[in-house]
């Protein structure tokens, strides 16, 4: 076996494993919606007593409101069920996996592993799963219901990525060689796994705050997992500070992009479509902070931004490199 | 006042989240509480449009926007970087084509509309700067706003006893208070007289001298960790404010206003450089003069007294080919073009262009753009007189290096002579019997031309491409319906033109190899882009400050912390801290309690 063929047997078999942890995670978002219907019946039963109790003059009942009240903002306290546990194990797995196929595509091809479309694909991805797990490392929130999200993209984009886009490791023409390639395509790889991270925490806080909402209007709110998860606040000030740290990077990516276009083609900018869209995306982002900046604007708005901006990542790695014309014509299809 | 509305966030644009919620202006709200909205003359419309103008709100729709406006130029090619995709398209939308034109959608990052956002958010931008940048300057001068009286409505509002020394004596209750007494708000109906009455005349002033210590130990903690701080005393109880990250802003004012920056720059670079491009045939001499380009772009304010002149010789280009990878066969790994420069009296000196690799010489930037074949075709009239002979640069039309070129003989023949060649490095059949090439190195390199005779179009005066022929005023002798074959040649054989013309020779730029070596049979050339940008130098600083400018701004904390001795009613002194967040600060709450503990030790209980 070569090493590119292990490497796509190591990609297979992170995939079966990230379909696992979906799996896993999914099973966990259902049962956050169960657990909730519980804390409800059970919080229903303290207030039963606390009208009782209030006769007799006991303070129990404040004691089982504040249990209600979780930190990290969410509603409802929700500890570590096992499917969470079994989800972001899997995760783990599947990320070693995934690290071994990259790094053994790289060997094969020997040079860095992101020089097509494919090598793209499977970098990105490993970098999202990256972001994901560092992210649930150091953030003090809760933030591993976000693995349905990270693990479902992941899964989807590798399985595009290995139907489609494959390419067996060839060499580099001289126009890819160059500490560019090194440099700008690993950060804006980098960027994209904070994007998606923020897209994620955008739509659960457009999720979340259509929930407090209908809680605030104190119509019956639906059940649902929403309320184990932070509040809509906490959320946008997560995706924010991801979405900046992407921003940067893009930012960076931009720059290094166009000091390469200097040396490779002779000038810094001029418009190609790979060129429009990164700036595209890096006006919409810069957009995303001004809304949050902005009175009005902060909150759903800003979220919706986000998203958009998200949105224009995908369509720029997607239909741009397969259908629109360019120079940056290295999606080795 | 609450710190939320001081002057300094007012700099900011005025819906900015941190500028004080717009009030409206009593003057204007008349006594039955109606609004009224004053009279506008001009200045005050003016006024108010610029209001708009450098709002938030309408920098983030400009914004927005300049990004849908970018759009349409990645969907229809543009003339800038694709002049050849514009002409087919008319050719395949001959209707749409001109309506789109009309709207200048070949031209969009030119075009007016897509300037005016740009503009119109930069005039935005510099409307925000100046007067942010002002304040801004006044804030770094300014103290450090007075301490709130109430902290405990603060963020990470956090108590402490206040530590040792003096609070001993008398105080024995205080330290046995309820800690929730603590925990709940100071009580803001307990009257301040309270104070008066408090137990001993002695204690308090030794309770007062410990709090002053302790004030004065935390300004120095705070000096220390970057604050710019100032001690207040008010309602007699000591207590020092605190301000840092300065630098937040800085950023922020840095970042914007070198995106003007790059703006301005770009625009100069476009006014006073050149962009020429010149092909060179191995063994051929470029010198940097305005005639030898073989197009050059001139910026709006180029003066050719700027160009240096300089010889740029090409002496070899290597050009190496794929052989091991089965998946890869073919495909260039590397170019290099060896070149020797000289300046007016200055030694020769060697160097080398590659591609991600440009020469930067004598104020020009020189590219390896392409590179291809250019074969030696000698051709002699009837009486064996040379009429040509040349190296001519054949254009590659596809990886395999199938190149097409012209051969354009105006004198020395009964008739002008015109030929259009096809180069094959490798030459194969195809099954339709058709040539092509197999790979792009010279293995077995084929050129086959058809001759033309008649006139050429070159004696009118109108410029004409020597890459193409146009075969309109002349007579196809060889080739097509003919039914006279294309003429065929290999590297050092020679054929008879049609009708006893002459001859036509391929020249073995090698004579010396072995039979059927052809490596080195036929000359390449490279194509070189030259460039001359005088202020790209400032883009990327201008870049680099964006950057930088950026870094700080999100990253730096900007924020306020505040240490009072606050006297509670029952006599007691405790120390209380806050923190004030000005911008995005998650860590702030944190910052305050380990100040607190670092301070005064870790809260007990
Ligand atoms: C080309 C146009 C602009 C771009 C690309 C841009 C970009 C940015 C970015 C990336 C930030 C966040 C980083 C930072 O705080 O420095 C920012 C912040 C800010 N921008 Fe702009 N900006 C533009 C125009 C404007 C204009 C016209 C205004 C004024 C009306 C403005 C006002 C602000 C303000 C007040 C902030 C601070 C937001 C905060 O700190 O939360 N910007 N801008």
């Amino acid at each position: 076996m070569t090493l590119d063929e292990i490497s796509i047997l190591s990609v297979y078999s992170a995939m079966v494993v990230y379909a696992i942890a979906f799996i896993a995670f999914a099973i966990d978002l259902a049962r956050r919606g169960a657990a909730v219907t519980a804390a409800a019946d059970a919080s229903a039963r303290a207030e039963a007593k606390v009208a009782v109790g209030a006769a007799v003059g006991a303070s129990a009942g404040r004691g089982g409101a504040a249990a209600a009240k979780a930190d990290g903002g969410a509603s409802v306290a929700y500890g570590r069920s096992p499917a969470l546990r079994v989800g972001v194990a899997m995760t783990i797995l599947a990320w070693a996996l995934h690290l071994t196929a990259t790094v053994l595509r790289g060997l094969a091809a020997g040079r860095v592993p992101w020089a097509n479309m494919y090598e793209f694909a499977l970098t990105g991805t490993l970098i999202i799963t990256t972001v994901f797990l560092a992210v649930l490392l150091i953030s003090k929130h809760d933030l591993r219901f976000l693995g349905t999200f990270v693990t479902g993209l992941v899964l989807v984009l590798l399985g595009v990525a290995t139907i489609n886009f494959y390419v067996s490791p060839i060499p580099l023409p001289p126009a890819l060689q160059s500490v560019w390639l090194v440099i700008h395509v690993f950060v804006a790889s980098a960027s994209v796994g904070f994007f998606a991270l923020g897209f994620a925490l955008s739509v659960v806080q457009l999720l979340q705050a259509r929930r407090e909402s209908v809680v605030a209007s104190a119509k019956a709110a639906k059940l649902t997992f929403l309320a184990t998860l932070p509040s809509a606040a906490t959320l946008e000030n997560l995706a924010y500070r991801v979405n900046i740290i992407g921003f940067i990077m893009w930012t960076f990516t931009l720059m290094a992009g166009a000091i390469w276009a200097e040396k490779a083609w002779g000038r810094y900018w001029g418009w190609d479509t790979k060129e429009v869209w990164t700036f595209i995306i890096w006006v919409v982002y810069a957009g995303y902070i001004h809304a949050r900046a902005t009175r009005g604007w902060r909150g759903s708005r800003s979220a919706w931004l986000s998203i958009i901006g998200f949105s224009t990542v995908l369509f720029n790695f997607t239909v741009v490199n397969l259908f629109f014309k360019g120079l940056h014509a290295y999606s080795g299809l | 006042m609450s710190p939320r509305s001081d002057p300094g966030e007012l700099s900011r644009p005025a819906d900015h989240i941190d500028s004080a919620e717009p009030v409206p202006d009593e003057a204007s709200v008349r006594p039955d509480g109606s609004v009224t909205q004053p009279k506008l003359g001009f200045v005050g419309w003016m006024r108010f449009g610029w209001r708009q103008l450098t709002s938030m709100r309408t920098a983030l729709l400009l914004l927005l926007l300049l990004a849908i406006a970018a759009v349409p130029g990645s969907l229809v090619p543009q003339r800038s970087s694709d002049p050849n995709g514009v002409t087919q398209y008319f050719s395949d939308n001959p209707t749409l084509a001109p309506i789109l034109d009309g709207f200048q959608m070949f031209d969009v990052y030119t075009s007016a509309w897509f300037s005016a956002v740009y503009l119109l958010l930069f005039v935005s931008l510099i409307g925000c700067v100046i007067p942010r940048t002002k304040h801004h300057l006044e804030a770094l001068r300014a103290r450090p706003p007075r301490t709130p009286a109430r902290l405990s409505r603060l963020a990470g509002y956090t108590e402490r006893e206040l530590p040792a020394a003096a609070d001993l004596e008398t105080r024995a209750p205080s330290s046995l208070a309820p800690r929730s007494a603590e925990e709940g708000a100071p009580s803001s109906l307990a009257p301040r007289s309270a104070e008066e009455g408090a137990p001993s005349s002695l204690a308090p002033r030794s309770a007062e001298a410990a709090a002053e210590e302790a004030i004065d130990a935390a300004a120095v903690q705070l000096r220390k960790a970057g604050y710019r701080v100032e001690r207040y005393e008010l309602r007699g109880e000591a207590s020092v404010s605190a301000e840092r990250g300065y630098l937040r802003e800085t950023g922020n004012l840095v970042f914007h206003t070198a995106l003007l920056g790059v703006l301005v720059a770009v625009g100069f670079g476009g006014g006073f450089g050149f962009s020429g491009q010149r092909v060179i045939v191995e063994g051929q001499t470029f010198v940097n003069t305005l005639a030898s380009f073989d197009s050059f772009n001139p910026g709006r304010f180029f003066n050719d007294t700027s160009l240096q002149p300089y010889r740029l010789s090409l002496e070899r280009l290597d050009a190496v080919y794929e052989t091991q990878n089965a998946d890869a066969l073919g495909q260039p790994i590397d170019f290099t073009a060896h070149v020797s420069v000289e300046g007016q009296g200055a030694e020769a000196q060697d160097a080398t262009v590659k591609v991600n690799e440009p020469l930067y010489t004598y104020g020009t930037d020189v590219y390896l753009l392409g590179n291809g074949y250019a074969p030696t075709i000698t051709v002699t009239n009837a009486d064996g007189d040379v009429v040509f002979t040349d190296s001519v640069p054949f254009l590659p039309q596809d990886a395999n290096l199938t190149s097409i070129g012209v051969v354009k003989v105006p004198d020395g023949m009964p008739e002008q002579l015109g030929m259009v060649g096809f180069f094959y490095p490798t030459q194969t059949q195809l099954t339709s019997g058709a040539y092509t090439s197999s790979y792009p190195d010279l293995i077995l390199p084929v050129l086959t031309l058809n001759v033309y005779q008649g006139d050429l179009g070159i004696d009118g005066g109108t410029p004409t491409s020597v890459y193409t022929l146009d075969p309109s005023g002349m007579e196809q002798l060889t080739g097509g319906d003919t039914g006279v074959d294309s003429i065929e040649l290999k590297p050092g054989e020679s054929a008879e033109l049609p009708n006893g013309l002459g001859t036509v020779t391929f020249e073995h730029a090698d004579p010396d190899a072995g039979e059927g070596d052809y490596a080195q049979s036929v000359p390449r050339f490279a194509s070189f882009d030259i460039h001359h940008d005088p202020t790209q130098i400032w883009v990327l600083v201008f870049a680099v400050l964006i950057l930088g400018g950026l870094l700080v701004s999100l990253f730096v904390p900007r924020r306020r912390m505040w240490v009072k001795a606050a006297k509670r009613p029952d006599g007691t002194v405790v120390l209380e801290y806050a923190g004030l967040a000005r911008g995005e600060d998650p860590g702030l709450e944190d910052a305050v309690t380990a100040f607190a503990d670092a301070h005064a030790g870790p809260r007990v209980g």
